[in-house]
């Protein structure tokens, strides 16, 4: 854990870099680079512009408002955010535990929403990557590329999406920002026709996540050398884990380790995550950086994601996802994996996971029940909190008397992985830029990094994997030396 | 015999005293609008129910029907006026529809996918308006205020208590709530009250009620406001 290339000692001499934007994903994303004469690098740093507009705005909005509100944060995973948010506002209903059929409803939504986000970045915006390799030849180093030259592939990873965004339709009401689940519940069930429905696809969608899976084991035992050491950290992690330590995406309690993977802490119910983390806020960056407090600044940083999940996990309660898992553990050898790289296998071992739950839940005939609301005595705050598709998302309001809120704090997943994803691009310039000129696949190497751990930075402007770069190097006169983009 | 004047080239009874809404409606043509409410008494504010007769544009809600008359209302020419009407409405207030618990059941919004809106076309205001939340069963968004006037007309018609009234003039009218304080819960509103009942729009909201609804069962998405007559 190092502090390494944060901040230059001397600055004022050396020439900048500014990749920027990375990507705009609600707001924007740059990497700033100092290079000496040498082109010895001297800083790095990943700037992100965060999404606190929200928390401001929805101050003074009626509670019952904010799931929906909230969602819009993203396109991507807004499920995320609205069951987060949902979770938080059960706490201030009162409702302590929801029906039988409202929290599998929920949860389906859920691992719907895992299936298609996890489908979307492995398969339209990482496999040119590892397919092809990070340098290659850009005009097919994209999913029409993918599409061309393995057909197959590109058609299973559309058809994964489409099959994860059906569940999230039949469970919110829309593919995209609906508005199934409310405080104390869910406003819909599924009908028997919505359940065949998805019950016809269920079982090849599993088998393509199991393909899935063994496709980016092979890719990465292939490469060791460069898969197990690719902008490499070793850090803290952490996440929510449910009943007996498994898997769990919807609901659990916070559990963290140490690089070694030793326990810092388990069983946190996650209404007290504020005793045990604290966010600092840095005068480079617009983004807060988070850590535990019992470790301090320094070394409390960690990191969250799938990586983390499928390894501070006891088990996973599915038995394909986990057969993986342990296919997975025993690669890394018994000690925690800490490669970005292996990001990639994990997420993929998460979506057959998902596949695997959606398909038991499938069979469930609570998913059919209109039992659906709860409600209890009136609380003024409550925390919610979530794995989403790329970390732990946590949501935290205040309401008053006249049901207003008037407190809103969200610490979400690529702000817990900010220090994780600085020091990933750190050792990335370090390890490819050091004396080099500026070239396309020296930034792709940088947006690799980046991409590994969240899609959110790249895939807003990076459809169909053409991130609106640009990198300007300018001499210490402030004079354009060479510049390179691609839009 | 009945008299008959015709629409779009449609015939359409009418008995003495009706307006051309009111005939229009009665045998089931649909004229856009937002301030009309069979139940009350026409305001003619809105002018969404802008049709031409004989010639001459006038808001067909307060327009007496008269023999012969003839009167064009589904036209490009009106329905584009009707368009702008309804871009105005939606910049001049806050019409957050993304987040809005009436999504689904709004008429202003519903008028609006009726009318083929893509755009608010105009620069928004963004007023800065309060919510009034000091109602124990009932909220208040002034944001989505179109001003109507219909809660003020339920309020002091059927309700007897007048507790709401149209303030200032010009662009800064507003709905304003008839207490010392200014506050809902210094007047003695109901939830049972007509007035609680009639708003088009996301003002007058029950609490604790939002997005219980489903998406697909909603007003609007069982069926479209240009297939109901009444549009409500």
């Amino acid at each position: 854990m190092t502090y390494n290339l944060e901040t230059a000692e001397h600055p004022e001499r050396l020439r900048r870099v500014a990749i920027d934007p990375v990507s705009r994903v609600e707001g924007h994303g740059k990497v700033t680079i100092l290079l000496d004469d040498q082109n010895k690098v001297h800083q790095v740093r990943l700037h992100i512009v965060e999404f606190r507009g929200f928390e401001k705005f929805i101050q003074g909005r009626p509670y019952w408002e904010v799931p929906v509100m909230v969602q819009r944060l993203c396109g991507i995973c807004p499920v995320s955010h609205h069951l987060a948010a949902s979770k938080a506002l059960d706490i201030i209903v009162g409702a302590k535990k929801l029906t039988p059929a409202a929290e599998k409803l929920r949860r389906l939504m859920h691992y719907g929403q895992m299936l298609q986000s996890h489908a979307l970045h492995f398969f339209h915006l990482c496999s040119p990557d590892l397919l092809f390799g990070f340098d290659s030849d850009v005009t097919k180093r994209n999913i029409v590329g993918v599409a061309a030259a393995h057909p197959e592939i590109a058609k299973r990873g559309v058809l994964l999406r489409k099959f994860g965004q059906e569940v999230i339709r039949v469970t919110a009401g829309k593919r995209v920002h609906g508005t199934g689940a409310v405080p104390g519940g869910m406003n819909k069930c599924l009908t028997v026709a919505e359940r065949d429905e998805l019950l016809k696809d269920i079982y090849h969608i599993v088998q393509w996540s199991r393909d899935a899976v063994h496709l980016i084991q092979k890719v990465h035992i292939q490469d060791p050398g460069l898969y197990n050491s690719f902008g490499i950290f070793r850090s803290n992690f952490m996440s929510i884990v449910g009943h007996n330590g498994d898997l769990d995406f919807y609901h659990g309690t916070l559990r963290a380790r140490d690089d070694n993977g030793k326990m810092i802490f388990d069983g946190v119910d996650y209404q007290q995550y504020d005793k045990y983390i604290e966010e600092e806020v840095r005068s480079w960056s617009y983004m807060k950086f988070p850590y535990f407090k019992s470790l301090g600044k320094e070394h409390g940083w960690y990191k969250v994601g799938p990586l983390a999940r499928v390894q501070n996990c006891n088990q996973i309660s599915t038995p394909f996802a986990e057969h993986e898992r342990k296919e997975f553990v025993d690669y890394a050898g018994g000690t925690p994996m800490h490669a970005p790289l292996a990001y990639h296998w994990t997420r993929m071992i998460e979506m057959l996971h998902a596949a695997e739950v959606i398909k038991d839940l499938l069979h469930d005939d609570d998913l059919l029940s209109d039992n659906l609301m709860v409600e209890g005595e009136r609380q003024s705050e409550g925390v919610g909190v979530i794995e989403a598709p790329r970390g732990t998302l946590f949501h935290h309001y205040r309401v008053d008397e006249n049901d207003l809120i008037t407190m809103a704090n969200l610490i979400v997943s690529t702000t817990n992985n900010n220090q994780a994803m600085n020091e990933a691009v750190r050792h990335v310039a370090r390890r490819y830029l050091n004396g080099r000129e500026v070239t396309e696949g020296l930034l792709n190497h940088i947006e690799v990094a980046i991409r590994a751990f969240d899609p959110c930075l790249s895939c807003a402007t990076h459809a169909l994997g053409k991130m609106p770069l640009s990198v300007e190097l300018i001499d210490p006169e402030g004079q354009l030396v060479h510049s390179l983009s691609r839009s | 015999m009945s008299q008959t004047f015709t629409l779009d080239g449609k015939s359409i009874p009418f008995e003495d005293g009706q307006t051309i809404m009111q005939a229009a409606t009665k045998a089931g043509v649909f004229i856009p609008h937002l301030c009309y409410h069979p139940e009350f008494k026409p305001h003619g504010s809105c002018k969404l129910c802008t049709v031409k007769a004989n010639g001459r544009q006038t808001a067909s809600c307060t327009m007496r029907a008269m023999a012969g008359m003839v009167v064009e209302s589904e036209t490009e020419e009106i329905n584009a006026e009707r368009r702008a009407l309804t871009q105005m409405l939606f910049v001049e207030g806050n019409h957050f529809c993304p987040s809005c618990e009436k999504s689904g059941h709004c008429q202003l919004q519903a008028t609006a996918y009726h009318l083929g809106m893509m755009s608010p076309h105009f620069d928004h205001f963004f007023p800065n308006r309060a919510v009034d939340a000091s109602h124990p069963e009932v909220l208040l968004d002034f944001n989505r205020c179109i001003l109507c006037s219909l809660c003020v007309r339920a309020s002091r018609d059927v309700d007897g208590k007048n507790v709401f009234a149209l303030s200032g003039r010009g662009i800064k009218t507003h709905l304003i709530v008839n207490a010392k304080s200014g506050k809902l819960s210094d007047t003695d509103f109901s939830l049972a009250d007509k007035a609680a009942q009639v708003c088009p729009v996301g003002v007058i909201l029950t609490k604790r009620k939002g997005f219980a609804v489903p998406i697909g069962e909603r007003s609007y998405d069982k069926q479209p406001i240009g297939e109901t007559v009444e549009g409500r």
